[in-house]
């Protein structure tokens, strides 16, 4: 059992339990820092696959801002006079036989198909990825790039224009 | 080495039936974007996986560059609704909010 072994299964196990934890925990706040060991488990598993720039981003961006923002509407949305923390369930039994068809089916289908595998994988040189992906960015997905960056923008401002929208707490509607 | 890509593939359907059991059945519309945030993630170790596996091209890469930027867009804008919808209804419980107009 070589170190890379070693490091994938503790990935493996830090990611799959913490996301355990996160689906299955009562408690929304234990679920909303349970995520951030499951970002970075898939992190490490990011780099395990050679994704060296994908690792960073994955810690920047869901570490650093939708977790952060997740917190946020934790905060902003929990009652905290009467204490409304906890999150229930429902629809259990369905959603447990569409969840184990659902896994059994995704299982099988890995497990059984014959992958193409590529044959240079055994020396494969240590190399970082920023700069392949930075010429990518400004050559063949040049459109995506900038299709991304106006779609930041519109969510930007829509998110902003809709979470301060105001006077809708004084028309409140008396039927809840 | 042994790690095949079927390990990995594996990992990524856990989180993929992790991530849809919490969208199917917690109540808290902000539980349901964390298993939003779960399925995303195991997408993305497909792209990855496919992409070190077939052959180290850089196309996975891309793809899961563009998932990391559409989930940031798509959290601020499913939160800026979630906010609205407690202003008005004073719940996130997705089961609660069944009004159209009032």
């Amino acid at each position: 059992m070589n170190m890379y072994e070693i490091v994938f299964y503790f990935f493996a196990f830090v990611t799959v339990a913490s996301a355990a934890v996160v689906v299955f925990s009562r408690n929304i706040v234990y679920s909303a820092f349970s995520l951030l060991f499951t970002f970075f488990g898939v992190a490490g598993i990011y780099v395990l696959l050679n994704a060296d720039f994908l690792a960073i981003t994955q810690l920047l961006i869901y570490v650093g801002g939708i977790l952060v923002l997740l917190l946020f509407g934790v905060m902003l949305t929990t009652n905290t006079v009467n204490i409304d923390i906890k999150s229930g369930s429902m629809n259990v039994i369905p959603a447990v036989s569409v969840v184990a068809v659902l896994a059994g089916l995704l299982g099988g289908v890995f497990w059984t198909s014959d992958w193409f595998v590529s044959k240079q994988m055994g020396d494969l040189p240590v190399q970082t990825t920023s700069k392949e992906i930075g010429n990518a960015l400004i050559t063949t997905h040049v459109l995506p790039f900038e299709v991304a960056s106006v779609i930041l923008l519109i969510a930007i401002v829509g998110a902003a224009m809709m979470a301060r929208r105001e006077g809708l707490k004084s028309q409140n509607p008396s039927s809840k | 080495m042994t790690i095949t890509l079927t390990h990995f593939l594996i990992i990524s359907a856990v989180l993929f039936s992790f991530g849809i059991y919490a969208v199917l059945t917690r109540r808290n519309a902000i539980m349901v974007l964390m298993g939003l945030e779960l399925i995303l993630n195991s997408a993305n170790i497909n792209f990855l996986a496919f992409s070190r596996f077939g052959g180290m091209n850089i196309e996975g890469q891309m793809a899961a560059i563009f998932v990391i930027i559409l989930a940031a867009a798509e959290a601020a804008v499913a939160l800026a609704i979630v906010l609205n919808i407690y202003k008005r209804f004073n719940t996130v419980n997705v089961d609660e909010i069944s009004l159209l107009k009032d």
